[in-house]
Order: C-alpha cells, then structure tokens, then sequence
C-alpha cells in the first residue's frame, strides 16, 4: 500500500516535470512563472488526507462582525482533483449543512450539498466560482484546490512580502467562468510559501488582496498559513479565515467522502 | 379538552424523554452530548374570512419547539439522534401536535451503514412536486407545500458499492396523515375524520412496508430508482356521517410503486426529471414531474444569482371527480400543470433568499403563487415570509375548495 503510494507520487512528479518541458513555446518569464508554480504543487504533495477546523470572520465597512464556523476534509487524489466534505456549524441556522466536492483539473467539478431540515441531498452546479462563498469576501474559485493546469502563468520579478524575498509572478485563469483576468502572486524563495494574492476582475481592476500569515509545517514538509486574510478594495469589507486543528493522515478514505457521509457529516 | 389534551401530549413526551434520558446517561458520557436546535414563532394572516362554518376568520399563531439531541461514541462510529417536534397552536386543536421526527441509532462501516429507530428520508430532485418521495407520511397540518414530514420507524441498511448505493429498509408501524381541524384553515368542506380509520390489509397499521433503492452518480447524471410496497401513504376520503355531520373517512389502501428520479447537471442548467409507477388493487397508473433549472450567476455586475424553474407534470389518473368517482379510484391534483419559478440569492451577510413562483392547471380554470423570503438577523435568528395565493371558479379544482384560504405566513426562528 505504502509502495504504491510512493510509485503514484513518483509518477505524479514524472508527469508535473512532463508539463514542465514539453510545454509548447513559452517564453522565458512565462517558463519561469510556471516553474514555480509546479514546485509550490510539488512541495505539497503525499499529505494523503487533511482535517482543519475553520473560523470565518466577514467584517462589513462598519466593522460590523459575522462568524461562519466550518470544518473541512480533504482527501487527495493523485493524478486528479481532490475530495472534499465541507461542515457547517455556524451560523446556527445552517448547522448541519454539508457540502461534498469533487474537483478535477480541467472539467467541471462535481459538487452536492446536503440540506438537514428536509434531509435532501442536491446536486449543484460547479460553475458558480465567481460568486461569493457564505456572503464572505472569498469566491468558491479562492477556497478550491490549486491545480497547475487552471492557470498560464508569467514570472514578473523578485520583491519582498511579508519581510520574506519572493518570486512575484502572475496566473492567468483558464475557465472563462472565473471572476478574474489574473492573480498576481507573492511566493517566498526560501520556502515555496504563497504569501500574498492580488485579484483583478473581469474589468482588470484590482479588486481583492490576500495575505497569508502565521504559517506552520506539519509532518515536517507540509506548510499551512493559520491567518489568511481577504481585503476587498472595491466595497470595503473584508474577510479573515483562522484555521486550528490541522491533522494529516487520518487514515481517511474514499468511502468518507459520499452520499451517506455526506448526509452524516458532523 | 384543549388543555387535557396538551397535559397529556407533554405528559407522554415527558416520561419518553426521561426514560431515554436514563438509558443513555447509563452508557454515555455527557461530553459526547450535543444539544442544538430551533424555537419558531409564527403568525398566519388570511386575507378572507373561512368558506365553511366554524373556521377561523384571520389570525392564527403558534410557536413550535424543535431540540435535536445527538450523542457519538467510538469516534463517531456509533451516535443516537433525538429530535422531538412540538407545536402549540391557538386556533386549531389538530395543529396542535407533537412527534418525534428522529430517533436513530447509527452504526458506520467501510462498506454499509446500519439505521435503526424514527427517520426521515428523502427521494428526489424536482421542486414543485415530491413526487418520488415516499417512505415518509406528510405532517399535512405543518404547512401547505407537503414538505414538513412524520417520524417513520424503520430499519434501513445502506449498501455502498462502486456501482452506486442500495439502501433496503424494512419499515414497520404505518403513520396517518395530519389533517386540519374543524376550524382551520387550508382544508375541504369536510373535516377528516381521525378516529375511524380503514385499511385495505387486516395488519391495518402494523403492516411491515419494504423498500429497495439504487442510486448512484455517472459524471454529470445522478441516478436513482426504487420498488415500494406497502401502505399507500395518500389516503382517499369518502364522505360519511359521524355524530350527525359529514365528515371525510380515511382509507388506505396497499400499494406497490416503482419510481425513477434523474438529475443532469449540464454547466448552468439542471435537468430534472421524475416518475412513479404505482398499482392497487382498483388501479393503475404512472405520474411524471420534469423540467429544468437555468442559474444566471452575478446579474448586473453584482453577487445576486437568478435561477429560473421551469416544471410540468402529468398524470394518467387525471382529476379526482367526487361526483363520478368508483370506490378505490383516485385522482390527482397535478395531472396537466405548468409550475414556472425564480430564485434570487443575494449572497449577502444575512443570506436573503426569495423564491417566487405560479402553478397553472392546464385543463381547469385553476392557479397558485406564492412567495417565499429569508434571511438572517445577527447569529443566531432568522425571519421568513411566505405568501400563497390560490385562484379557481372550477368546482372541480382543489384550488377551489381552498379559494378563500389566501395568506401570508411570518415567521421568526431562534436558533440554539
């Protein structure tokens, strides 16, 4: 079981360095730029499977406060998208809602949520990442897993972020249903750590800010930030994610992520 | 009366509560106890006075009280859900009632999943009509979209393979329908009668149902298809005389039914499709729901999503005509409709949603709007409205049996 875990990672590193090279003309900055982002995804794989607890602070230009209480499993898939169960258990109102995801690199991701008060389970639409996830400054696009082929990308430079000397480079979405031209990324060169995101929407005006603060290693490879915080330019408000109880390899498998767990999700 | 009857509807909840309560601190630790759950106050407003004699004339008020109890163990391998549901209400003595809407016991494994005790469970994908839906009886006094259910007891063993899942449930003890009262409202000229209740089989409701289901996802389609067969949770009413006054007499009859239930999420549009094969001893027929759900995402440049529903639905059975109907018979109610429908999510902090939509009766003169909107105020309360409108000057219609029974519903949860 181990072994074949490790000849998957073995291959997943093969077909990463594949899409590296043989890459049809690309420039220079745009080879460098998705250079980097393969070795950010190289750096975090083998974590098997994750559970995190999240805290989701939305703060209006008032300064008036709003809490979402979610907890989040991830399962991941080699040569694919990961699994994910998604709990709500603030606000009271939604507790008990859950939210199951399959995402996949280029095709549509499959998702169904789970409505406790009439105990249906709906399948949804995967097109919605626009829009925002739980009224919160985040779009569902900002909270999916990062796959090398959702984006082209370019290398713009060097400068420093959060004290740390970082590749500055820029990803340009594939799907026309994101909400974005391009991401201007912050990642720091000793780590391979996103530090900062800088989104520009659909009319490539700066709209939102990302930083990532607090970051941690587990299993002494995988690093996890425990602040990140949205700023919207735009409307003022913002949103900031505190993460705690980050575990990895939980022996979780696929049958925790389906139907029947969706509707016992806790 | 009213007061004896609620002493004793709480007298009974009470000693369940405590006995359960003392099984279970007996076995469990109360760290492994969670206790949540919902208090609703709600106001009824009916724009016209009653149609028939000793309805009530505008107002009606209730609150409701729905505690959920949930206890895990073996690391949420095993748990116990309890879910009592009482509703007090100030006009009508038969909404004023309780149930426990669960009571389950639940056993994980890899590969299945065991379900003991009172349940509910849902089938289908359509939003207008449940037409699939069958395992659980309708709390028809809850509120006038069906959707509020009764508590079923039930084994259910739920099967996980990689071609789908197969839940087989063996469920005994049959539950009656809850009607309105003499002075509600949103009911026939007729009261149903709870007390003389007929079966079709001599187990009456002790009858032990079954049902298998398949179901599964296949990329973009999700699948589902079912045989049931017991007690048919519809009953037919036959007018009768009880205590000098005609009332509806509830019988129900033995069903067998084969559903099939469809969904094809394509990019922006879901498609939706359901249908029910069902046989009596008196008849035969099948019914159909379908239609699509189209989401424009972020209109006008801003967070509002805008899904348009669309949905028709038939029936072999066509209406019920009292006049001309055989013992057994049944009709429906949707038999040649047209259900149009918007939905508009703001996305905003307090999550305001509001859902509008007709329903037209394509061979009577009949129609229905209502309107549905919530949202959140601070953490831990919510407000609804609800507005229904019914319209019809064919006597045949229900529509028309309900013509005067236009109102709007406010509500106001509490979350704990």
């Amino acid at each position: 079981m181990m072994i074949k875990k490790m000849i998957f990672s073995a291959l997943t590193a093969t077909t990463l360095t594949l899409l590296a090279h043989v890459s049809y003309a690309l420039t220079p900055d745009e080879q460098k730029g998705l250079d980097i982002s393969i070795e950010v995804k190289q750096r975090d794989i083998g974590w098997q499977d994750s559970s995190a607890d999240m805290l989701m602070i939305l703060r209006n230009k008032q300064g008036q406060e709003s809490i979402r209480e979610i907890k989040i499993k991830s399962l991941e898939i080699t040569n694919d998208g990961d699994k994910s169960l998604t709990i709500f258990n603030k606000p009271r109102d939604v507790k008990g809602t859950a939210f199951l995801s399959f995402s996949h690199p280029v095709e549509a991701d499959e998702q169904w949520l789970f409505l406790p008060a009439l105990k249906r389970v709906k399948r949804i639409s995967s097109r919605n990442k626009s829009g925002p996830f739980m009224g919160s400054e985040f779009a569902f696009e900002d909270l999916s897993s990062f796959e090398i082929e959702k984006y082209s990308y370019k290398y713009l430079g060097e400068e420093d972020v959060n004290g740390l000397n970082s590749f500055k480079l820029e990803q340009y979405p594939v799907d026309e249903n994101s909400g974005y031209t391009r991401r201007v990324v912050w990642v720091d060169k000793q780590a391979y750590r996103i530090q900062q995101v800088d989104f520009y929407d659909r009319k490539d005006s700066l709209l939102k800010t990302l930083s990532f603060t607090d970051y941690k290693q587990y299993l002494g490879k995988y690093w996890r930030a425990d602040v990140q915080q949205m700023v919207n330019h735009q409307n003022g408000k913002s949103t900031e994610l505190k993460w705690s109880n980050y575990q990895f390899k939980n022996g979780l498998k696929e049958s925790d992520f389906n139907r029947n767990s969706l509707k016992r999700a806790r | 009366m009213v007061l004896e009857r609620m002493t004793a509807h709480f007298f009974k909840i009470t000693v369940q509560l405590t006995f359960l309560a003392a099984l279970l601190s007996s076995t469990l630790h109360a760290e492994q106890l969670e206790i949540s759950g919902k208090i609703t106050v709600e106001q009824r407003y009916f724009f016209k006075d009653g149609q028939y004699e000793q309805q009530l004339d505008n107002g009606q008020s209730s609150v409701v009280l729905e505690p959920e109890l949930y206890w895990h163990w073996n690391d949420g391998i095993d748990s116990i859900t309890f879910k009592p549901f009482y509703r007090v209400d100030n006009q009508d003595d038969n909404r004023q009632h309780g149930d426990i809407r669960e009571l389950t016991y639940v056993h994980v494994a890899d590969a299945w999943e065991l379900r003991l005790g009172i349940r509910k469970e849902f089938w289908g994908v359509t939003e207008f009509q449940h037409l699939v839906d069958v395992i659980n009886q309708t709390d028809g006094v809850e509120d006038f979209d069906g959707e509020d259910k009764l508590g079923q007891q039930m084994v259910n063993l739920s099967l996980v393979n990689d071609w789908g899942i197969v839940d087989v449930f063996l469920l005994p003890g049959f539950r009656e329908r809850t009607f309105a009262g003499e002075k509600g409202r949103l009911r026939f000229p007729f009261v149903v009668d709870k007390d003389n209740v007929q079966y079709e089989s001599s187990a009456g409701q002790q009858h032990l149902d079954l049902a298998i289901r398949w179901s599964h996802s296949i990329g973009d389609f999700d699948l589902g298809t079912y045989w049931f067969h017991g007690t048919n949770r519809e009953p037919l009413l036959t007018p009768s005389i009880w205590n000098e006054a005609i009332v509806f007499q509830q019988y129900y009859n033995q069903m067998d039914q084969l559903g099939l239930d469809v969904q094809a999420t394509l990019g922006d549009w879901l498609w939706k499709f359901e249908t029910i094969y069902r046989t009596t001893n008196a008849e035969s027929f099948a019914a159909t729901q379908g239609g699509f759900e189209y989401s424009f995402i972020g209109i006008f440049d801003t967070n509002l999503d805008l899904g348009l529903l669309t949905e028709y639905a038939w029936d072999s059975r066509g209406v019920v005509d009292l006049k001309t109907v055989e013992f057994g018979k049944s009709g429906s109610v949707f038999q040649n409709d047209l259900f149009m429908g918007a939905r508009l999510a703001f996305n905003d902090m307090q999550s305001l949603e509001v859902l509008m939509g007709v329903g037209t009766d394509l061979d009577h003169n009949a129609s229905s709007f209502l309107l549905e909107a919530s949202r959140r105020f601070g953490e831990n309360f919510k407000a609804s409205l609800d507005i229904r409108l019914l319209q019809s000057s064919d006597s045949i219609a229900i529509e028309y049996a309900l013509r005067n029974d236009d109102h709007a519903q406010f509500a106001i949860e509490w979350y704990f």
